[in-house]
């Protein structure tokens, strides 16, 4: 277990993505500053639509579940699990991620 | 297999055929056709003069008919028939077998016994041909009389003012449309259309007609009272006669007075010879109306297959727009059966004229005549088809709303057999039936039964059985659009524009619950442009956009964007173009032509956009809201600075508007053109709207669409000039933008607007809602607040940040690989890229 820290809350977007490069893995960072917690961290990779999308995709609520919208075919993944919602076979990867002072860690 | 020989392709002829292919019976079906092209709309003729071109009137083509293995023959008419060989030969000689014929030959135009009626200028108004001669008449006259006040005449009349000739009609009875009017509702159509400008001439017999070439004037008409009436052309559209001369000569059975005798069958005398339409005598009559034509046809098909239907007469009721005037009549207009009681209503301060005839005990409608105000056709025509009891006080029933309430019929007291949509004879019953088999909303009930998809005049009844049905079964359809959301898009605009909402929180705290998705966000990111037009990617905003909005660009399907800059009208500078190509070359971009007229540059990788947009504004490029349910482009061809043929400047327009409806967020994307004449190269007619040069000014056409579901645009309003133009689109887009559902394009809008086009005409033409004024400010506001987003995105470094690929490395996505086609970069498939990959690492 090792913890990086990536960037700083300042770097992120509020009810946004954006993506970070660890380890040579793209990781999607979300930061919902109304939720608890505030940050989720799940693999850029759209296993679907095949390309490193997911960091720009919209987030919302379905079913109370907090999830992204994949922007190339809709699909809808869950921040907590990474489960695809539409789709059983697929899901991705989830991270460990927190926000302490001001830094975004991430423990891999 | 049976031979079938349908001898005529009008409308009727075309239906029959259309029929019998849908039926049981396996036949061999030959049509023979008189005119040069097969089967196109008669009733909308007189649009041909509005813009409407043949392929846009056909019913079909010969392509369909091969297609559906008819064996068609045009341009080559029937010239005998050999009722003992049982064949029919035509003009050229060619022979054609048959075991079944029908007759569907229709009807000539009247032309009254007038010395000097055969000169050049006096032309009849029947077929396409016809229209070309009047045209090519018209095209050096100033003035036009149409002989004939009734409903072809009118037609005809019509025709002849958007020719902009100046227009006299003269009759020979005393009042215009005498068999479906009163003399009250005559007198009250000829104020209507005389206010428009037409000059009517009644109770005029002709004598002569004298060429007086070389004068002012190329015609004078001499009548018998003394009078006369100089012209340079005429048209005679003074009623039909039935084209029965190949039955008269086969032997086969006419009436009196023309029109080949049929029975219930619709067979003739001979019973393998069928008529049906115009040329049919059934009863003693002769039914000039389409919706009768085609029960004639269904009719006699079934006399093919076990289920022989009969024809039992029709009913001629009818409601008709001439020279935009409302014309109704039912039943006993002129109240011949005795006893009779007749209720009229009169107001000539807004020329409405409407009356009602009762039966003598007052329980039942026998006729009406409604000039002016059509809005009680459907249910007083409900009342008499259906026998249904008249209210106490039947008056009620035309009197202005605030004389007491109208008793408006509700749907539930129509009986299952009651017919709602007469052009598809469609019954109650078979609605009912289709929510029975579980279509429930307007355009799915529409889409199965036909029902309010010919005239369009059975709309708001349609939509009241409907809703009453919805209302009995205790359903309600569920509109909410989406489940943090109980509300329809035009509720949310709605609840945003009362509420003054500005943020897409704000409207979630005061209206919704949880904390939105992918489809309520963006819809009020729209909503919210629409009223406020804040900069899209502001900090409140930017969750809301779709990442196409948030990037400014359209996701391809490898992660990469296009980039899509305006080129306004299709115009562009060789600098720009040069722009352009050092830009796609610069950043390894892919460019295609689009449809639209501009030039897409294919596979920017995100962290590029910035920097390209930079090079573009700098050259004086902005945005092309390729990525935003916003405007998209405006096409248009070179109009009149260069083509021989072009009457307006199209392309000006086309750039003035471009320009000013730019930015503009709505429910769906939206798309435009300009044609520079009636040849159309700029395909205005499928766009959401388009505008076509007249010799006058502009037509305008609205509802448009091609892609999936290609739909006509309808024609909206006639020779506008350029101010009236834009106050009209203005008025369009944003009545579009506040009433539209969610990604709903304005081709299905206009399906699904109750009262269709003529609805559209009043709010926007004559301010029905009171609005207008409220859509023209909501429009300036937008306009006046339009930004360039790329401009403003590369001036602020904050935003900038949002187009790094990572936020804690300066790398490239190494998942984005290219390889070469024809000369240009394309994203590798999936077995490409593996492999390219692997070569690398």
């Amino acid at each position: 277990m090792s913890q990086v820290t990536i960037c700083e809350q300042k770097d992120l977007v509020a009810n946004s993505g954006v993506c970070a490069m660890v380890d040579g893995r793209q990781i999607a960072l979300f930061y919902l500053p109304e939720e608890t917690p505030q940050i989720y961290a799940i693999g850029n990779w759209d296993p679907i639509g095949k390309a490193n999308v997911l960091s720009r995709g919209m987030v919302g609520d379905i079913n109370e579940r907090l999830v992204v919208a994949s922007p190339l075919y809709k699909q809808h993944f869950d921040l907590q699990t990474g489960e695809c919602l539409e789709d059983d076979e697929h899901g991705v990867p989830v991270y460990s991620v927190e926000l302490t002072a001001n830094k975004v860690i991430l423990t891999l | 297999m049976l031979k079938v020989v349908v001898v005529g392709n009008g409308m009727v002829g075309h239906h029959y055929v259309e029929q019998l292919t849908a039926s049981s019976v396996e036949a061999h079906i030959t049509v023979i056709g008189g005119e040069t092209r097969p089967a196109y709309d008669r009733v909308h003729l007189s649009e041909y003069f509005a813009g409407r071109t043949p392929e846009d009137l056909a019913l079909t083509t010969r392509e369909h008919y091969v297609e559906i293995g008819v064996d068609a023959h045009f341009g080559d008419p029937v010239a005998k028939i050999d009722r003992d060989s049982k064949t029919v030969i035509t003009e050229n000689g060619r022979s054609f077998a048959y075991d079944k014929l029908v007759l569907a030959t229709g009807s000539y135009p009247f032309v009254p016994p007038v010395p000097g009626n055969d000169q050049d200028p006096c032309v009849v108004y029947r077929t396409i041909d016809d229209l070309g001669n009047i045209k090519a008449q018209a095209d050096n006259a100033k003035v036009g009389v149409v002989v004939g006040g009734g409903l072809l005449g009118l037609e005809a009349a019509n025709a002849v003012q958007n020719l902009g000739l100046q227009t006299h009609v003269v009759e020979f009875a005393p009042g215009l449309m005498g068999v479906q009017l009163d003399a009250g509702g005559s007198g009250m159509l000829r104020r209507k259309i005389e206010a428009l400008g037409v000059k009517v001439h009644t109770s005029k017999a002709t004598e002569v007609i004298e060429s007086t070439e070389g004068a002012d004037s190329r015609l004078l008409m001499k009548f018998a009272d003394g009078g006369s009436l100089a012209t340079d052309m005429i048209v005679f559209s003074a009623g039909i006669r039935p084209y029965d001369q190949l039955a008269r000569d086969a032997d086969i059975k006419v009436g009196e007075r023309g029109g080949i005798e049929v029975d219930y069958h619709c067979k003739t005398s001979d019973s393998d010879i069928f008529a049906i339409g115009e040329c049919a005598l059934f009863g003693g009559r002769i039914f000039g109306l389409v919706a009768p034509g085609y029960r004639m046809a269904e009719a006699a098909v079934s006399q093919l297959t076990n289920d022989k239907q009969s024809f039992q007469g029709a009913d001629m009721s009818t409601k008709l727009k001439l020279l935009g005037v409302d014309v109704g009549s039912i039943g006993d207009a002129h109240g011949q059966e005795e006893g009779s009681i007749a209720y009229t209503f009169s107001d000539e301060r807004i020329d409405v004229y409407k009356r009602l005839i009762v039966s003598a005990d007052g329980k039942k409608l026998l006729g009406a005549v409604l000039v002016g105000d059509c809005s009680d056709y459907d249910t007083l025509l409900q009342y008499y088809l259906n026998g249904i009891d008249l209210p106490a006080d039947p008056e009620t029933l035309i009197l202005p709303y605030n004389a007491g309430e109208a008793p408006a019929l509700g749907a539930a007291a129509l009986p299952a057999t009651a017919t709602i949509c007469s052009c598809h004879n469609v019954t109650k019953g078979d609605i009912v039936d289709a929510m029975d088999a579980g279509f429930y909303s307007l355009g799915d009930i529409k889409g199965e039964t036909k029902a309010s998809t010919g005239c369009g005049g059975c709309a708001a009844l349609l939509k009241n059985i409907v809703d009453d049905q919805l209302e009995t079964r205790g359903l309600e359809v569920d509109k909410s659009i989406c489940e943090h959301f109980a509300y329809t898009r035009q509720e949310l605009f709605h609840l945003i524009k009362v509420g003054s909402i500005k943020t897409f929180d704000e409207l979630l705290e005061k209206h919704g619950k949880g904390r939105g998705c992918d489809i309520c966000k963006p819809a009020a990111g729209s909503i919210l442009a629409s009223l406020w037009n804040d900069y899209v990617l502001d900090e409140k905003h930017v969750g809301l956009q779709d990442t196409n909005d948030t990037f400014l660009a359209n996701m391809q399907k490898n992660g990469t964007y296009s980039v899509v800059p305006r080129v306004a009208g299709g115009e562009i500078t060789p600098d720009k173009l040069i722009v352009l190509g050092e830009v796609a070359k610069k950043y390894n971009l892919y460019t295609k032509i689009t449809g639209g007229q501009r030039i897409d540059l294919f596979g920017a990788r995100v962290q590029h956009l910035p920097a390209i947009w930079k090079e573009l504004v700098e050259a004086g490029f902005e945005t092309g809201h390729a990525y935003g349910k916003a405007l998209r482009t405006v096409k248009s061809c070179v109009g009149s600075t260069w083509c021989r043929y072009g009457v307006q400047d199209s392309v000006a327009m086309a750039l003035y508007i471009e320009n000013r409806y730019k930015g503009l967020r709505a429910p769906h994307k939206f798309k435009s053109a300009v044609s520079g004449c009636t040849r159309e190269c700029a395909e205005a007619q499928s766009k959401d709207f388009g505008v076509i040069a007249t010799e006058n000014g502009w037509n305008l056409f609205v509802g448009g669409n091609g892609g999936m579901k290609p739909r006509h645009a309808e024609l909206f309003a006639t020779d506008l000039d350029d101010e009236t133009l834009i106050k009209y689109i203005d008025r369009f887009l944003m009545f579009y933008v506040r009433t539209a559902d969610r990604l709903q394009r304005t081709s299905v809008w206009m399906s699904n607007l109750e009262g269709g086009l003529e609805y559209l005409q009043q709010v926007v033409i004559e301010d029905s809602l009171g609005i207008a004024a409220e859509l023209d400010a909501q429009m300036d506001n937008i306009v006046g607040t339009y930004q360039c987003e790329w401009k403003t995105t590369i001036e602020n470094p904050e935003r900038m940040k949002r187009f790094e690929q990572f936020v804690n490395a300066d790398a490239e996505d190494d998942q984005i690989v290219f390889v070469q086609e024809r000369g240009q970069p394309r994203p590798a498939t999936e077995e490409e890229r593996i492999k390219l990959l692997a070569e690398t690492a």
